[in-house]
C-alpha cells in the first residue's frame, strides 16, 4: 500500500489501533481543506499494529489535547518532503478546553466564558483533575 | 496570603500563626475592637447558611469593621444570570475583603481569579470549607493544649462530609496523630482520602462501623451530620441519617477528657442529654468559628 508522502505538514505517528478517528475528529482534521491521510492497522515493529494520519499542510496543531488523546505517538514535522523535527508527546500537565468535567456541582457548569481546565495530578495512574472542582476525569 | 480557598493553602506556621492570634484575641477583646475600624466585609452567600454568615459578620463587627452583603442568590443579581465574576468585580468596589459561600464547587476559585480584594471561601458545595477547619483546629488546640499525639474519632457521612476530608488533611500534617472512621458501609471514607492523604502520609487509622469499639480509646470525638442533599434518593438518606445517635449513656465508656465536636447544626446524631456533659464542646466550638475568622479577617488585611 503506497500513500503519497506530504511535502510540508506532519506525520502522525505510533497511534494506537484504532485511535486514529478518534483523533482525527477531536483534532477538527475533517474540517480541512488540505489532504488528510488516514492509516489504520500499519504494520508496527513495535506493538504490531498501528495507525498513522498524515497531514499535508503546516496546520496549528494541538499538541497538548493530542498528547493528552495519546501520550504514545510521536509527531513528525515534514518542510520541503524532509523530516525536520521528531517530537515525542507525552501527557500534558495541563489540557484546557479538551474535556468537559461531568461533575454537575461544578462551577464550569454554569459560569459564562470559563476554560475547561484539568490537571494532572498523578502521573502514574493518568489522573487528571479539574482545577475547580477536583473531581477526576473519566 | 492573598485569598484562602482550601485549608491547604495555610502551611501548618500559618495555621499555629492564626491560632495564636486568635488566642490573643480571647484574652484581649478590647485592644482588637477598633482593629478594622473604616474596613467592610462583604458576605456573598449564594445559598443560605446563616450560622457561617452570622459568625462572618459578628467577627467583623467585632473588630469594629462594617458588613454588607446578600444572604442567598434570589435576592441578588446573581438570579438575572450575572456570572460569579461580574458578581466579584463589583462587589470588590465597594468593600475591602470578601467571605462567599456558594453552592457550586470551585466558585471561590473562580472568583479569586477575577478579584482585586482577598477572598475568604465559605463553603463551595460539598467541596471545601477551609474556615470550618481552622474553627476546629482552634478548638482542639484550646480543648487539649496541643494539635499533635492524639487518636481522632471520625463519625458519621465520611463519604461526602467535607469537614471531615478538611480535617483529616489538616491534621494529617502533625505527629502522633491516629485516626477511627466511624461509618456505615455507603458512607466510607473515598479511597481518594486514603491514598492520596493517610497512606501516603503513613498514617495510622482503622475503619469501623460500631461507635462504641474504639469510643474508650479516643480524644476526640467528632460527629458529623449526614445531609439529605448529598443524597439522590430520599430512602437511602432516611435510612441512613440516625445510623448513630450520641447518647449519655454510650458515653459512659469514654475517656474523662474526651472533647466532643460537631460542626453544627445537628439533627438527631447528638441526643441533647450530652449537650450538659462537660466533654461537650460543640458550641465552645461555635464561639471559636468568630475568633479564628477574627484572625483571619486581620491577616488576610494585613493588620497586625
Ligand atoms: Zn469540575
Amino acid at each position: 500500500m503506497n500513500i503519497d508522502s506530504i511535502k510540508n505538514g506532519y506525520v502522525i505517528d505510533h497511534i494506537k489501533a484504532g485511535n486514529a478517528m478518534i483523533i482525527y475528529d477531536a483534532l477538527g482534521l475533517r474540517e480541512l481543506d488540505c489532504q488528510v491521510a488516514i492509516i489504520s492497522n500499519a504494520k508496527s515493529k513495535k506493538t504490531g499494529k498501528k495507525d498513522i494520519i498524515k497531514i499535508d499542510e503546516n496546520i496549528d496543531l494541538d499538541l497538548d489535547k493530542l498528547g493528552f488523546l495519546d501520550p504514545e505517538v510521536t509527531v513528525n514535522i515534514v518542510k520541503n518532503d524532509e523530516i525536520i523535527e521528531k517530537k515525542k508527546l507525552s501527557l500534558p500537565e495541563k489540557i484546557i478546553n479538551v474535556a468537559k468535567c461531568k461533575n454537575p456541582r461544578c462551577i464550569t457548569s454554569i459560569e459564562r466564558d470559563l476554560d475547561q481546565i484539568f490537571i494532572l495530578t498523578d502521573k502514574e495512574k493518568q489522573v487528571y483533575r479539574c482545577k475547580y472542582c477536583e473531581s477526576s476525569l473519566k | 496570603m492573598k485569598h484562602l480557598i482550601d485549608i491547604q493553602d495555610l502551611s501548618v506556621e500559618e495555621i499555629d500563626e492564626l491560632i495564636k492570634v486568635a488566642n490573643d484575641i480571647i484574652a484581649n477583646k478590647e485592644k482588637y475592637s477598633p482593629k478594622c475600624n473604616g474596613k467592610k466585609l462583604a458576605t456573598l452567600f449564594f445559598e443560605p447558611s446563616t450560622r457561617t454568615r452570622l459568625s462572618f459578620e459578628a467577627a467583623m463587627l467585632e473588630l469594629g469593621g462594617s458588613v454588607l452583603g446578600f444572604s442567598e442568590s434570589s435576592s441578588s443579581s446573581v438570579s438575572k444570570g450575572e456570572s460569579v465574576s461580574d458578581t466579584i468585580r463589583v462587589v470588590g468596589c465597594y468593600s475591602d475583603i470578601i467571605a462567599m459561600r456558594h453552592p457550586k464547587e470551585g466558585a471561590p476559585l473562580v472568583a479569586c481569579q477575577r478579584s482585586t480584594v482577598p477572598i475568604i471561601n465559605a463553603g463551595d458545595g460539598g467541596h471545601n470549607h477551609p474556615t470550618q477547619t481552622l474553627t476546629d483546629l482552634l478548638t482542639i488546640s484550646r480543648e487539649k493544649g496541643r494539635l499533635n499525639q492524639m487518636t481522632i474519632g471520625l463519625c458519621g457521612d465520611l463519604k461526602f462530609g467535607r469537614t471531615v476530608h478538611s480535617l483529616i488533611n489538616a491534621m494529617s500534617r502533625y505527629q502522633g496523630i491516629k485516626f477511627v472512621l466511624i461509618s456505615p458501609d455507603e458512607l466510607k471514607i473515598p479511597d481518594y482520602v486514603k491514598t492520596n492523604v493517610l497512606d501516603k502520609l503513613g498514617i495510622e487509622y482503622c475503619e469501623t462501623k460500631d461507635i462504641e469499639e474504639y469510643l474508650p480509646e479516643l480524644d476526640v470525638l467528632y460527629m458529623t451530620r449526614v445531609q439529605k442533599e448529598r443524597f439522590f434518593n430520599e430512602a437511602d438518606y432516611i435510612r441512613l441519617k440516625d445510623y448513630y445517635i450520641l447518647n449519655k449513656a454510650k458515653l459512659e465508656k469514654a475517656k474523662k477528657d474526651l472533647t466532643i465536636l460537631h460542626p453544627l447544626p445537628r439533627v438527631n446524631e447528638i441526643s441533647t442529654d450530652v449537650d450538659d456533659d462537660p466533654r461537650a464542646k460543640y458550641f465552645e466550638q461555635a464561639l471559636c468559628g468568630k475568633y479564628i475568622r477574627m484572625a483571619l479577617i486581620l491577616k488576610m488585611l494585613g493588620i497586625e
